[in-house]
């Protein structure tokens, strides 16, 4: 096995163009399908923080009392998709409006009598975030009779989520395309650069090489440029995506938006299938190639 | 001794046909090559020499007949077991076959490493052809910027160091001056007095009348006379 890998880094440094075209090649095919998936990723995250924020304020009849309260808040708890429902008491939300407001808390001095009802502040389980399932919870909690007034501010979440649905459909379609057109760019190339090799090859097989000892050092070689671009790809999507990050944080979405970069593993995911591609462009390439 | 032969056959052909489509390049070809001959294969350019040699070591099949090396019926040869009959040869090409991005050492030490030889003794090996051949001191040097008569040296050596029981020679002597050509030619002698059976394509009627040995003679495919001169 040493031979092949001597024989793998040789050939790779005596061909250094070819090796180059292919190492690129490898390295494009992850940047372009790398930044996808970052878009993808950051704008799901986005989305998902969001949707987190998605909270359905129940106002309660001015003539419930306070002993009522806990069978009410059973009573919405109940209701499937409901995570949690935490009770405000008109007292606590006009202290809560008099310290949004700071300065011009002073105009709720005059106020005789506090004008704000009871009300339920009620979170939604994760799984049911979208636009359907909120509507079908607001329908139940509106037909309960204790309900004065009821307001969900992210309607549009909802529509919102339907699109990035949507979104995310197309970009699996389109990431998978592009997976597979990287994947046979690759092989391409490979084959390029192993029919310019033919005569190698062939006299490698004149003078009595197994297949196995001609195939191994292209493998090995394969690999070697998987890794390779796989990694360059990685390292210059990073620094574009470090580049870019700054940029848009130090602009106009200064505190909203923290995006962020594959994790580790995924990183090796990466390389892995670069690795893999170029273990397959080598094979693909010998399939076609003829058997002296 | 040159014309030493022994009554066992190495090579036979029976019957040998080979077509391409409509054209026949060989035609009926019945040949024995003995144990340790030198043989020559003569003929016009175009006449089947370069096809014939093919045939023996599977460069090309046959369309009709069977030929048998060592003992190995080719017809019935497995593809696994074809690199193990190549390596009973030791092919010389007309256009020397060197790998250009491998050095001289390199292209010679491939038949050793191909066959599995373990890498000290290989080195001994090849320090040894390269210096019977006279390229020892080149072993660090890329095929393109040797010489026709050099590469035709490497390409002798290449064919040698496997000791293989076969030598064949496809026009070793064609692009070559006559001093290069003599030297070469020497060289297979050399090689054929270890034991070595040569089977020289030419039609270099000097080369053939210099080594006095048995010539058969090919024309539009067919195999025409056998001599020993």
């Amino acid at each position: 096995m040493i031979i092949f890998f001597r024989r793998a880094v040789q050939d790779i440094l005596r061909n250094k163009i070819l090796n180059v075209i292919t190492v690129i090649t490898i390295a494009l095919s992850i940047i372009i399908i790398g930044s996808f998936a970052i878009f993808i990723i950051n704008t799901n995250d986005i989305l998902d923080s969001w949707k987190q924020c998605a909270r359905i304020m129940v106002y309660l009849r001015p003539d419930i009392s306070k002993n009522e309260i806990p069978g009410i808040k059973q009573k919405i708890i109940g209701i499937y998709g409901v995570k949690s429902a935490r009770f405000i008491a008109k007292d606590e939300a006009l202290s809560l409006l008099r310290n949004k407001m700071k300065r011009q808390a002073a105009i709720l001095d005059n106020l005789r009598k506090n004008p704000l009802p009871d009300a339920f502040e009620i979170e939604m389980t994760p799984s049911c975030t979208d636009k359907r399932k909120i509507e079908s919870i607001v329908t139940m909690i509106e037909s309960l009779p204790f309900v004065d007034d009821l307001e969900y501010g992210q309607k549009w979440i909802g529509q919102f989520a339907d699109i990035m649905r949507l979104f995310r459909l197309a970009g699996f379609a389109v990431g998978g395309l592009f997976f597979i057109a990287s994947v046979f760019i690759v092989a391409n190339t490979m084959r390029l650069v192993l029919y310019s090799r033919r005569e190698e090859v062939e006299i490698m097989r004149l003078v009595g090489a197994t297949e196995r000892f001609i195939k191994i050092p292209f493998f090995i070689e394969g690999i070697i440029q998987g890794i390779l671009g796989g990694i360059t790809g990685v390292v210059v999507l990073y620094i574009a995506f470090v580049f870019i990050s700054s940029n848009l944080s130090q602009g106009i979405l200064t505190g909203f938006l923290s995006l962020r970069f594959f994790h580790f593993k995924v990183l090796c995911s990466i390389i892995l299938c670069s690795m893999f591609v170029g273990w397959l462009g080598c094979f693909l390439s010998f399939i076609n190639f003829k058997k002296i | 001794m040159i014309n030493g032969r022994s009554e066992m056959s190495i090579i036979r052909m029976f019957h040998v046909y080979r077509y391409y489509g409509k054209k026949k390049a060989l035609i009926d070809i019945n040949l024995d090559v003995y144990k340790n001959e030198v043989l020559f294969l003569s003929g016009p350019s175009g006449a089947g020499k370069t096809t014939l040699l093919k045939l023996l070591y599977l460069g090309e099949s046959v369309s009709e007949g069977q030929v048998i090396v060592d003992g190995i019926n080719l017809s019935r040869i497995s593809f696994k077991r074809i690199p193990a009959l190549r390596r009973k040869f030791g092919i010389i090409f007309q256009d020397y076959k060197l790998i250009r991005t491998k050095t001289v050492f390199e292209n010679v030490a491939l038949v050793l490493e191909a066959a599995g030889r373990k890498s000290r003794l290989l080195e001994k090996k090849v320090n040894s052809v390269l210096r019977i051949v006279g390229m020892e001191d080149k072993r660090d040097l890329f095929p393109p910027s040797l010489s026709g008569g050099e590469q035709q040296r490497v390409a002798v050596a290449r064919a040698v160091v496997g000791d293989p029981k076969i030598i064949l020679a496809d026009e070793p002597t064609g692009s070559l001056d006559s001093e290069s050509a003599g030297i070469v030619f020497d060289l297979l002698k050399r090689f054929h007095t270890r034991g070595a059976t040569v089977i020289i394509a030419t039609h270099d009627k000097h080369l053939i009348t210099q080594a006095g040995a048995r010539v058969v003679y090919l024309n539009n495919g067919y195999l025409q006379t056998h001599t020993n001169i």
